[in-house]
């Protein structure tokens, strides 16, 4: 089986993927992880997930382009201008 | 000698020699996530030896490196259980879980020694000895029942029975479910004992009285 270990730096802070881990259990693959990734004490947790539990989802399609959807769709620099204008103020 | 030095030389000896032993499945352990396992083990058995040889050493006004590389073979009081040449894996494994199984009654009862330092440093090396317990024990469990691991069980046992002070072994029997037989005695050390030491104390003869 393969488990996906994630691991925190630090406490409070988000757990990042690590590494996989090939291991016949669940047991093996945390006794693994903990001398893989925390022996050093480079981690505050660990988290070791089968594979299979992880809902891997892909494929966004945006056919028609809704770039009003995204971040990039709003130009704020050409908008900023133009208020700045408007109100008579420069840049800073 | 004191008694407490000579305890605390049995103790680091058999770390040390056990690490050294389990450090030669470094790049050739069964698949990479033991390897790394196997090896982070044998580096905190010669953590604990370090740290037990510092003990003794204060009591014998001597260094931990003079205790651990500059002794002849024979003065080694190690038990002749963790001396053993490289074993295959099922017999490896079979040493490493009687070992911690024993190792675990011993630390017992240095924790609830008067002496505070040693009382003090038992409870440091049992912190990280659980997790070589839970490594030993989930490897038992898998190879439980397979001839080769329990045939290797069988032949290391009165070994195992070695490694503890004679009124420890009825509890260690009990643990491991056998009847007590005899033991194979620390004191006496094979010639596989010299061929390691010869390798262990190369570099450190190689230049007597460097400073690493």
């Amino acid at each position: 089986m393969i488990f996906e270990v994630f691991r925190q730096e630090r406490r409070g802070q988000a757990f990042a993927h690590a590494g996989s881990i090939a291991a016949p259990d669940a047991e093996f693959a945390e006794a693994w992880a903990r001398e893989q990734y925390g022996r050093r004490q480079e981690s505050e947790a660990l988290w070791v997930v089968p594979r299979e539990a992880i809902r891997e989802v892909h494929d966004f399609p945006d056919e028609l382009n809704k770039t009003y959807h995204r971040v990039d769709g709003y130009s704020l620099k050409a908008k900023l201008k133009e208020a700045r204008e408007r109100a008579g103020t420069a840049a800073p | 000698m004191s008694e407490r030095a000579q305890r605390l030389l049995e103790l680091a000896d058999d770390e040390l020699i056990l690490g050294w032993r389990d450090s030669e499945w470094t790049g050739i352990a069964p698949s990479l996530e033991e390897d790394v396992a196997f090896s982070s083990i044998a580096q905190n058995e010669i953590g604990h030896a370090r740290a037990l040889y510092e003990l003794a050493a204060r009591d014998l006004g001597t260094t931990a490196d003079a205790l651990a590389f500059d002794r002849s073979p024979d003065e080694y009081r190690s038990a002749p259980l963790v001396e053993l040449r490289r074993l295959d894996w099922a017999r490896t494994i079979a040493r490493h879980w009687l070992y911690e199984t024993a190792d675990e009654l011993r630390l017992a009862e240095l924790k609830s020694s008067d002496d505070a330092e040693v009382a003090g440093l038992a409870a440091k090396m049992d912190r990280e000895e659980v997790y070589h317990r839970m490594h030993a024990q989930m490897w038992a469990g898998r190879l439980r029942g397979e001839e080769r691991f329990e045939s290797a069980v069988e032949e290391l046992w009165p070994y195992a029975l070695g490694v503890l002070a004679p009124e420890q072994r009825a509890a260690l029997a009990k643990r491991v479910g056998r009847d007590e037989v005899e033991a194979v005695e620390r004191g006496t050390h094979s010639d596989e004992l010299r061929e390691l030491w010869e390798e262990m104390t190369m570099v450190r003869r190689s230049v007597p009285g460097a400073t690493w």
